[in-house]
């Protein structure tokens, strides 16, 4: 029984012992090196992102990003004009920054409820033995691969207006998602929990802890990295769908990847201004990402050190 | 004339007036009225669930808890795919009114003809054999710099801000991924200047230009970086947190007992997180299955490039050819069998030692 | 949504007051249109174009378009006075997913109110699920008074008349540089023998800029890379086999292998896979498959080539400063007929508005829509033209479009809709696109056609 605790260490106070200095020993020059040589190549490409959103229109098509800074002509304005302005000189579509407030509005709800929906299932497949346990796991599991196009249209009809009727407003996306969410949210939060040592939960039982009780005092502090992780990966996924939004939301729902997917229609007319509203889109999940970070000390599957 | 460079010169109106802030402010409340409607909702269930006594409380509390979720996929994905599979043995025959036009649809059991369609036709196959390049390709590309990454900068000054550089692709769309490797790396003028940066570096060493997109067999492998670029930062995160989890007594034993670094790599570390990455890798080829965007985005499958995703897509909803969508969707359906067997049997060793 | 247009009405007002159309006077005081929306009831002044309409407390219409950016702004602009004077809010939401979208929210069963469809093949294809609701007797009044026969049988399935035409383009115009032609001594082809001959002497002669050569082709157009070499080999077919053959052929009655539509692939294949005649500027005959239409053309202005063939629509992508004009930097003349004294004929494309919700309010503006009213509304806000027979050509923003609403409006032209937009989507809109990309990269002509065939459900 060589699984460790997915307890939260906190490394910073952990008296730095041989081993982590041996380990120290690995970041050898020649690692350092391929770690810089990764990091260049991952990063070049949002580095031209970034330098392409400051290409004046007019020189978009016709000149690299390059050549436009050599030449000083770079500005900020495109930025300005995804956020605050609407496109062109009537629209009555809200500007971007309207959009960016859906994608808060979608995002956070459905990250919330398939976490805590699936931690609940995660608990019972792990932990609850009962007959057809495996069996609904495995299928859970399998779901994952249903491609979304093939589900949209069934569950279209079911919240659209000849069913429920929450297509268009923000349940009926946020209901979608979780759905979609739900296999893989299951599956991830499944392998940290059933890792968790049994002693602990046997300790519990024995003690007369039932399984709501053993729910809310042992796997949910226990899982809070598991859970972080995940809601930062929820985060990303739903922040960057396009298609589930387009198909249940309506105008007053839809996030930031709509417009700027439109951004490069209309005979390329726009489409300067999609490098600019990518870059914006990057924003937010950054800053989830970097609030969440510590995290990830323990992160999602710490426990599962063992195959 | 030019209606958009009237437009344009034009002062691009505000929206951004009270009724705007309203609008926002009153959707932030719904969303978060809704969390905590949810959390309360859950917590008072399965409080409730607790106050029943004697030997039925587990099982109430296990209804409870597993419940939701199948009531969730039951209608949201376990109808799709019986119908899915369903329409996969079928055609749709399509009788319009002479007068109104409304079609009459029949469908017919045909047994394998859509399968047989998808596995004689040549484009078809092809989308096949290339998905099965990516789902090779994307998880090996991306767990292996992701581990080697998460590796090199263990514990190394500044690593948080060095994980930050590599995730950031994770928070950039496809669609934009795409665009952004399409339009900013591996844009190709046959004469001029370059405008991409690919062949822009290349130029100045006098090789190319390239056209990334368009050479057979390359192009595949170029539209696989962008995944795979996308794909590391997840890999890389959940690797390094798990290494993280290695107990440091043992690679101090190993240290002592003069292994170097690149064997207590291969001793040590990738055997402890072998489990992390069997799910890392088996999470990546699960969604290198399902994603479209990259290819619809970059080549529409021209040059040898489409996969079964795309093309799956193409016949449903473009070309209006529902029963072959679904025999490729049920394709996919068989690729991911082997994976779950594998996790089944991994899942099945760690309950049994615990 | 409503919120927005306090801003825009005093905008629009001035706008459309400029225009000093006959019977169409707008609001005179911007600040009224709010009252209006809330009021209901009682008719409002500058409101007596919008009267037949009626008036309604608060009716919603969402109108579902392909259309985005600039274009998208001057569309709802359309409805600024039609809003304020009826009560009606209308919603305009574009998406560049349409085509896939739209069959998605149908099947769904949560269609929009209206759809403006770019496709009659498409509308064919919705008006197959039951969903699309017949036009009104009002919408089919206006579309008999102001819209060609042809125009209305676009819009009809079976007999059922279902979705009035919108907005329209004309397509086969080759665009030129007339400072060029004068100066080399070139004429405006009357046949196509001509424009060959042309295309040799200007091979010959070369032009003053990098990579010279006559013709600069562009198909690259993200998922629907292709449809311009299609525009190609319909304005050939409807020239050379005429408009019977032509009809034959998108109803699938003739076949791509026939020897009618095999020739005019050849005779686009004469231009374009001929490394003498093109790419001016931008390279071989892969060139045409990466340059994307948009950019294509301008190599003219960098006088790298002579010739660009593109729809009407293409003048908007002239950068700011160029003339369009017969003595200005940039015409264009249409594709010439076959031979002398041959009809002429064009091609051109369209919209469609179909119903999906019986309801007044959505009535109201199905009619609005069709009506002549919108037209020249929508027309004098630049940048579009329409085949609507009580459309004012002065209103046009351009010479061009001023010359295409002669075209539409004239009994002489044989107008056909564009061919790749009537066939079934599985070839119109995807088979008939891969393969004319692929016949440009050297396919074997006879595979290209065989496999078109083969697409055909």
């Amino acid at each position: 029984m060589a699984t460790p605790a997915p307890a939260i260490p906190d490394e910073t106070k952990q008296p730095k012992s041989k081993a982590a200095k041996a380990k120290e020993n690995l970041t050898s020059p020649w690692a350092t090196g391929a770690a810089i040589i990764i990091a260049a190549l991952w990063t070049i490409p949002t580095i031209g992102l970034f330098m392409t959103s400051l290409v004046p229109g007019d020189q978009y098509r016709t000149e690299a990003w390059w050549d436009v800074l050599l030449s000083g002509d770079m500005t900020f304005e495109n930025f300005g004009y995804v956020l605050f302005n609407s496109f062109g000189d009537s629209s009555s579509a809200d500007p971007l920054l309207g959009n960016l407030m859906n994608s808060i509005v979608v995002t956070v709800p459905t990250v919330v409820f398939p976490l805590v929906i699936g931690l609940m299932a995660a608990y019972a497949f792990a932990w609850i033995p009962f007959k057809g346990s495996n069996f609904l796991f495995v299928f859970i599991f399998a779901l994952q691969v249903v491609p979304i196009q093939l589900a949209l249209i069934p569950l279209l009809r079911l919240l659209g207006p000849n069913g429920v009727g929450i297509a268009g407003e923000f349940p009926g996306v946020w209901l979608a998602h979780t759905i979609f969410a739900m296999p893989l949210a299951v599956f991830l939060l499944h392998n940290f929990i059933a890792q968790i040592p049994s002693d602990i939960i046997e300790a519990a039982r024995v003690d007369g802890a039932s399984h709501t009780q053993i729910f809310f005092r042992v796997i949910i502090p226990l899982s809070l990295p598991a859970i972080a992780s995940l809601a930062i990966f929820q985060f990303l996924w739903v922040w960057n769908d396009l298609l589930v939004s387009a198909v249940f939301g309506s105008i007053n729902t839809y996030p930031l990847t709509y417009p700027i997917s439109n951004l490069a229609g209309s005979y390329g007319a726009t489409a300067y201004l999609v490098p600019p509203a990518a870059f914006i889109s990057m924003i937010i999940p950054l800053i989830v990402f970097f609030s969440l970070q510590r995290y990830f000390v323990r992160g999602l599957l710490a426990g599962s050190t063992k195959g | 004339m030019s209606g958009i460079h009237e437009a344009a010169a034009l002062v691009p109106q505000s929206g951004l007036d009270g009724e705007f802030w309203s609008t926002q402010g009153s959707n932030l409340l719904l969303a978060a009225i809704s969390i905590v409607a949810f959390i309360a909702v859950v917590a008072l269930v399965m409080f409730g669930a607790d106050l029943v006594r004697g030997r039925i409380r587990d099982k109430v509390q296990l209804v409870v808890l597993i419940t939701p979720v199948l009531v969730l996929l039951g209608i949201g994905l376990v109808y799709p795919v019986i119908d899915t599979v369903w329409l996969s043995f079928t055609e749709i025959v399509k009788e319009p009114d002479p007068v109104t036009g409304i079609n009459t649809e029949t469908s017919n059991f045909v047994g394998l003809q859509n399968y047989i369609y998808a596995f004689t036709d040549p484009t078809v196959f092809r989308t096949i054999l290339n998905t099965l390049v990516w789902i090779v390709l994307v998880p090996l590309l991306s767990t292996g710099v992701g581990l080697a990454y998460a590796v090199f900068i263990d514990r190394a000054k500044g690593e948080k801000a060095l994980k930050s550089l590599v995730f950031m692709p994770m928070a950039i769309s496809f669609v934009g991924a795409s665009v952004i490797w399409g339009s900013i790396m591996y844009d190709y003028n046959e004469t001029g200047a370059q405008t991409g940066m690919l062949n822009a570096v290349l130029g100045t060493f006098g090789i190319g230009p390239i056209n990334f997109l368009a050479e057979e067999p390359w192009n595949t492998f170029f539209l696989i970086v962008i995944l795979s670029w996308i794909q590391t930062g997840f890999a890389m995160v959940i690797i390094s947190a798990a290494i993280k989890g290695v107990p440091p007594e043992i690679n101090e034993a190993a240290s002592l007992d003069g292994a170097n670094s690149w064997q207590r790599f291969w001793r040590i570390t990738v055997p402890s997180i072998r489990g992390t990455l069997v799910v890392v890798m088996t999470t990546i080829t699960i969604a290198t299955l399902k994603v479209y965007d990259i290819v619809r985005t970059l080549t529409q499958g021209r040059y040898n490039t489409d996969v079964v995703a795309n093309k799956m897509y193409v016949l449903s909803f473009v070309e209006q050819r529902q029963p072959l969508g679904a025999a490729l969707a049920v394709i996919l359906f068989i690729f991911v069998i082997p994976i779950v067997i594998y996790n089944v049997r991994s899942l099945q060793k760690v309950k049994e030692t615990r | 949504m409503s919120i927005k247009r306090r801003y825009i009405a005093p905008i629009a007002a001035t706008a459309i007051a400029g225009l000093a159309l006959a019977g169409c006077s707008s609001s005179d005081d911007p600040d009224t249109s709010d009252s209006a929306s809330g009021g209901g009831g009682e008719m409002m002044e500058g409101c007596e174009d919008y009267a037949d309409y009626g008036t309604f407390d608060g009716g919603e219409v969402e109108v579902y378009t392909t259309i985005t950016g600039v274009e998208l702004g001057q569309l709802e602009e359309t409805f600024t006075d039609f809003s304020s004077c009826t009560g009606i809010t209308v919603n305009v939401v574009s998406s560049d997913e349409f085509e896939t979208e739209i069959n998605i929210r149908v099947d769904g069963g949560n269609p929009p109110d209206l759809a403006i469809i770019p496709q009659p093949g498409l509308l064919q294809t919705l008006v197959g699920t039951g969903t699309v609701i017949p036009a009104s007797e009002a919408v089919e009044a206006n579309v008999d008074e102001f819209w060609s026969a042809d125009w209305k049988q676009y819009g009809t399935v079976g007999q059922t008349f279902y979705a009035a035409p919108l907005m329209a383009s004309v397509k086969g115009w080759v665009w030129y540089s007339p400072a060029e032609f004068a100066d080399n001594g070139y004429e405006i082809p009357a046949t196509w023998d001509e424009l060959m001959t042309l295309t040799q002497t200007m091979a010959d002669n070369g032009g003053a800029g990098p990579n010279y050569k006559p013709w600069c082709i562009g198909f690259e157009s993200g998922t629907a890379t292709g449809w311009a070499g299609t525009d190609w080999v319909e304005d050939i077919v409807l020239r050379e086999a005429g408009a019977d053959a032509y009809d034959q052929w998108v109803t699938g009655e003739l076949d791509f292998a026939s020897p009618e539509i095999k020739s005019a692939f050849e005779k686009f294949g004469d231009i374009a896979l001929n490394t003498d005649y093109i790419n001016g500027g931008l390279g071989g005959t892969q060139s045409i498959v990466d340059t994307s239409f948009q950019e294509a053309g301008l190599q003219i202005l960098e006088s790298s080539c002579s010739l660009h063939h593109q729809a009407s629509f293409y003048e908007a992508q002239w950068p700011e400063g160029t003339t369009v004009a017969e003595d200005g930097d940039i015409w264009a003349f249409l594709t010439p007929p076959i031979a002398e004294g041959d009809p002429s004929a064009v091609t051109g494309g369209g919209e469609f508005v179909a119903s999906f919700r019986d309801a007044p309010e959505v009535d109201a503006v199905q009619t609005y829509m069709s009506s002549d009213t919108w037209a020249n509304i929508r027309v004098s806000l630049g940048g579009v033209i329409s085949a609507n027979k009580g459309l004012d050509p002065t209103n046009a923003s351009s010479a061009i479009g001023q010359q295409a609403i002669e075209i539409l409006q004239s009994d002489d032209t044989v107008f056909r809709f564009d061919g790749s937009d009537l066939m079934p989507s599985a070839v119109g809109a995807s088979a008939f696109w891969t393969e004319m990309v692929n016949y440009v990269q050297g396919k074997d002509l006879d595979t290209v056609l065989a496999d078109i065939d083969a697409a055909w459900p």
